[in-house]
């Protein structure tokens, strides 16, 4: 009894504390001054460099404008979901957005983007590569401005293909020879088999270098005509199978992402790794920081990725981020000046050099300093140049999830029924006759 | 007469006992209706509109990015929904996620609630510990048992020499994992309702049937747990229903992959992430049925009194 009577002025004071939390709260969603106009930036995480890029837009503006960033969270659908939910309640303090390339036909298409005018256009897409320009256009128009690009390239320990006597960067290296290696040495070959975009990331490119499509017509929708169910797509599911049964797969490749693949490759069987251009940076970081050993890093090689069938040129994925300017918002036209800005060469060499992340334009890969600073630059842009982009349609979100879906965990992927599976149940999603 | 037996006797007034009412009594219960009525009010805003809204909006085939799209479809989605594999196998996780979490929350809750009754010495520190897990935010503590298991940050692993076993790669190791949090986490409501319920039995019950040869066994089953039983009832109602739409822990812990999406997930990713708004409120509409079915149950069928428990929570 008497502890309960003491328990509720404990009670009052926590109910007090929440209040005033909450008034905090409210009040510092108010601030901001008046006069300049603040342009609100959601981004995606990376090390700090794209709030540093806003400053130093700001500052460049000479007072038209002034870059406010907020924070997306980590992964790339739940990124969608915050703009999305945003977009949809017309909310006008989204000004500009770091949007993943493969959600951009959505937003475009239920109208939350402002498109770019004829004659802003050019600037945007001149000198950029190809995938990139691919991803922000819908119907003919320009809705994003490319602002990084990315691409996945085989990543290897030298002295593991030493002893193996392989060249990975030798024409005609494939999966198949890849996984051999691998298996020969046992060592790992890291991949992202997670239920998540980087699985699907996986597919598409495995779909794509086997000349296949996982879709075509995006434009039309709902009524895209499904096309995985393939010789592409079951050459696709017969690698996806073959490394999910081998022992050169990682034990946890059904929940691997990114960075457990990583890890991977710096441990007692780390051989190789598929992933995207970060991992540089990301090695360097952790050598001089003494989570791994520094012998790591002159152990690090690269190569382009692996081709399906020899001989042919491996598609590999694209990503990278595209600049959006929100439709609601109340200062489109400094928006696009901010755009303008954040996308020139020098600012995206400038991002690259910080950030670890790929430029968009080609012509950034040739500068000394970062050649310098990623050595494997020519490796990149090459690849980037012939990546190809995941299904262009406003129904993004659900094709990958349906594939996924379908196709996860990797070790059930079978070459005979997964790609046939995937592509009826696709459909039946798109008209909303199925469940997802 | 125990407990429950005074609560079935209550809300069943005879036609000609109402007819008895003083004047007083009148007056009393219309200033407690006029006294309720503004918190009606709110709760019909804050919780009729949004249910007849999703019920509307269930009618449509509807994308949020594709506003252009939007056609009347009638229960087509219900239909879709109750036809579809994925959603009967997530009842099935939800089932088995609830049954098992309320049973074995019931029993350890039950220890707990009279070690907490008990307790000799350090009663309040006793009743600390044993609260502390539920004073945790649920999406920490997911967060925390996701990290214990996983396979390159947890120490559970290495501490019960399980190899590189991938917890989450498995659907019943994954429902494991899901299960002992939720466990951890809640155990502790239910041994708070349940000690509200102890210190509610009679101590001279109890002092009785010792006096009669009673052993303690006996005197647990036949003396202490009938005259708990509302509390136990209620306590096993707010579980099930807490548990029937868990959703944090699935959430961080997998996702809901390796089959261990629950209906509350179900519903989130339909209209959530996937914004098809129609479908995903089917899904809700449905969910929110099950829910009052659940309710309607025990309320009814165990004739559950929540305001014999309402003063000492």
């Amino acid at each position: 009894m008497v502890e309960r009577a003491r328990t509720s002025p404990g009670r009052g004071a926590l109910r007090s504390a929440v209040a005033l939390a909450l008034l905090a709260g409210g009040l510092a969603a108010c601030g901001g001054g008046s006069g300049t106009p603040a342009l609100n930036w959601y981004i995606n995480p990376d090390n700090g460099a794209q709030d540093r890029l806003a400053k130093a837009c700001s500052a460049a503006s000479g007072g038209r404008y002034r870059i406010k960033t907020s924070l997306l969270p980590t992964d790339a659908s739940q990124q969608r979901e915050q703009l999305v939910r945003r977009l949809a309640a017309k909310d006008s303090g989204l000004d500009l957005m770091s949007l993943d390339p493969v959600f951009v036909a959505e937003a475009a298409n239920a109208g939350f983007l402002r498109p770019f005018t004829g004659s802003e256009a050019p600037q945007f897409t001149q000198g950029v590569f190809p995938a990139a320009v691919q991803s922000s256009t819908w119907k003919g128009r320009l809705y994003a401005a490319p602002f990084w690009a990315n691409t996945q390239v085989l990543w290897y320990r030298k002295s593991v293909v030493a002893k193996a006597g392989v060249d990975p960067n030798a024409p005609g290296f494939t999966w198949d020879k890849l996984i051999d290696v691998a298996e020969r040495t046992g060592t790992t070959v890291g991949e992202q088999g997670n239920k998540y975009e980087g699985y699907m990331v996986w597919i598409n490119a495995l779909v794509e270098s086997a000349g296949g499509h996982v879709l075509t017509g995006g434009e039309n929708g709902a009524k895209a005509q499904i096309t995985i169910s393939s010789p592409a797509g079951q050459q696709a599911a017969r690698i996806v199978q073959r490394l999910a049964h081998s022992k050169a797969a990682s034990p946890s490749l059904a929940t691997d992402i990114e960075e457990q693949a990583r890890s991977m490759l710096n441990g007692p069987h780390g051989g190789f790794l598929l992933n995207w251009g970060y991992v540089w940076q990301a090695e360097n970081g952790d050598a001089k920081s003494g989570t791994i050993p520094k012998s790591v890093i002159g152990d690090l090689g690269w190569a382009p990725y692996p081709q399906v069938t020899e001989g042919v040129k491996a598609r590999p994925p694209f990503g990278g981020i595209e600049l959006a300017v929100g439709a609601y918002g109340k200062h489109t036209a400094e928006a696009v000046d901010a755009v303008r800005c954040i996308t020139t060469a020098g600012n995206m060499k400038k991002y690259m050099l910080d950030s670890g992340n790929p430029a968009a334009r080609a012509a950034v890969y040739d500068e000394p300093d970062v050649i310098k600073q990623y050595p494997m630059a020519r490796l990149l842009r090459d690849s980037i140049n012939v990546a190809a982009p995941r299904p262009i349609t406003p129904y993004y979100g659900d094709v990958s999830a349906a594939i996924q879906s379908r196709w996860h965990p990797p070790t059930s992927v079978d070459p005979a029924t997964t790609p046939r599976r995937s592509a009826s149940f696709i459909g039946l999603v798109l008209r909303d006759k199925a469940l997802l | 007469m125990s407990v429950a037996a005074r609560a079935a006797a209550q809300p069943s007034p005879s036609p000609s006992s109402r007819a008895e009412l003083s004047d007083r009594s009148r007056s009393e219960r219309r200033l407690g209706l006029l006294l309720s009525a503004p918190a009606v009010a709110v709760m019909l805003l804050v919780t009729a509109y949004p249910l007849v809204n999703a019920l509307y909006l269930s009618l449509f085939r509807y994308r949020l990015t594709a506003p252009d799209d939007r056609r009347f479809v009638w229960f087509a989605n219900y239909a879709t929904a109750l036809s579809d594999p994925l959603f009967w196998q997530d009842v099935l996780t939800t089932l088995i996620i609830t049954a098992v979490t309320v049973a074995v929350e019931l029993v350890i809750g039950f220890g707990f609630a009279m070690v907490m009754h008990r307790a000799l010495f350090a009663r309040r520190t006793v009743r600390t510990a044993i609260l502390l897990p539920y004073g945790i935010v649920t999406v920490i503590s997911a967060f925390a048992w996701k990290y214990a298991f996983d396979l390159q940050s947890g120490f559970v692993n290495s501490w019960f020499g399980a190899g590189d076993y991938a917890w989450f790669s498995h659907r019943w190791a994954s429902m494991l994992v899901i299960v002992l949090s939720e466990i951890w986490k809640t155990t502790p409501f239910v041994s708070l309702l349940l000690l509200a319920g102890l210190a509610q039995v009679p101590r001279d019950l109890g002092e009785a049937a010792t006096v009669d040869g009673a052993t303690a066994w006996q005197r647990l089953w036949r003396v202490t747990v009938p005259n708990m039983k509302a509390a136990i009832l209620v306590a096993v109602l707010f579980r099930t229903l807490d548990a029937w739409r868990i959703f944090d822990n699935v959430f961080v812990m997998t996702s809901g992959q390796q089959k261990t999406e629950t209906l509350s997930f179900l519903t989130y990713r339909q209209t959530i992430t996937r914004t098809a708004i129609g479908l995903g409120d089917a899904v809700g509409v449905l969910l929110f049925l099950s829910v009052v079915l659940i309710a309607a149950v025990f309320i009814r069928g165990f004739r559950v009194d929540l305001s014999q428990v309402r003063g000492d929570r």
